[in-house]
């Protein structure tokens, strides 16, 4: 019963706060609009979401987001310092292969994304059966050590969030 | 309006223009595809987050309005900003990477760029810039 109401509980949560951070001032009547969305939007288009994201952890998602803010910071003046000062001809772009231990669709997505985001590193493909991702890096001498660090970083991490 | 909020907000205008600068800059001189996608998903990142922290610390210390709206587009900006490059990256794989050029998954089986879907992709693969895609 409380399945069919309300098929997918984050994401109603999710689409009323964004309606409250659209609106911009706190007004209860806004508030009920916006709960009336996220009820009213999760039940029109359950059939775009099969799948539920189980989530185990959920106080891991603030420490992965505080984590990812900081090395975004840290790729962005990496990355800078790059393109201003190393000559072409020293730069060594690589390939990397990453295994991937997670297999739920949700958590692939939020890694790809997270690689885009950081360190000289960007998400290329997926492997068919979704055991791997292929990863472009900018400057990587030593690419053993880079995929050491996205599994260890990033991956072991979101294994404790996602279920 | 104090002046210590003052040169905060124009500290952190300043840093967002340079990176977001120095992410065009990167477009314009590395060497080839697959190294300038990286300028445009990174650097631009930190230059359009400074600004928004910027803007929405002027509107809550000089004026007194707290604005969320520069966190929804911050949320929006970093959910898009990998989508876009992974598009960017397959499109360009599609294009001008043969299967045997990329190491291979070490499960044995494809890329899904160049898997068995790949076959009814829409995009045409082209041998070098010199023929004319029709």
């Amino acid at each position: 019963m409380i399945r069919r109401i309300l098929p997918h509980p984050l994401l109603s949560l999710f689409v009323a706060l964004i309606w409250m951070l659209l609106v911009n001032r706190f007004a209860w009547g806004s508030l009920v609009f916006a709960l009336a969305l996220g009820l009213i939007i999760p039940i029109v288009t359950e059939s775009y979401w099969p799948d539920r994201a189980r989530i185990r952890n959920p106080l891991g998602i603030a420490g992965y987001i505080a984590i990812v803010l900081h090395d975004i910071i840290k790729a962005n003046i990496d990355v800078a310092k790059i393109v201003l000062f190393k000559p072409s001809r020293e730069l060594q772009p690589a390939w990397l292969v990453v295994p991937l231990d997670i297999t739920t669709p949700e958590a692939i997505a939020v890694l790809m994304g997270t690689i885009t985001l950081t360190p000289g590193t960007v998400s290329c493909d997926l492997a068919e059966d979704g055991s791997a991702l292929l990863v472009h890096a900018l400057h990587c001498p030593d690419p053993q050590d880079a995929i050491d660090e996205m599994k260890t970083r990033y991956e072991a991490r979101l294994k404790e969030i996602f279920l | 309006m104090s002046i210590l909020t003052e040169i905060l907000v124009a500290a952190l205008l300043v840093t967002g223009g340079v990176f977001g600068l120095v992410g065009a800059w990167g477009l314009v001189r590395l060497p080839d595809m697959m190294t300038r996608l990286h300028g445009p998903t990174k650097a631009a990142t930190l230059g359009v987050g400074s600004v928004l922290i910027a803007s929405m610390l002027h509107f809550w210390l000089h004026h007194g309005i707290l604005s969320w709206h520069e966190l929804l587009i911050t949320i929006f900006v970093f959910i898009t900003s990998p989508i876009t490059g992974l598009f960017i990256a397959k499109a360009h794989m599609h294009l001008s990477w043969q299967q045997g050029e990329l190491p291979r998954p070490p499960s044995g089986v494809e890329w899904s760029t160049y898997g068995e879907g790949a076959e009814n992709s829409p995009i045409v693969t082209v041998e070098g810039p010199e023929k004319p895609c029709e």
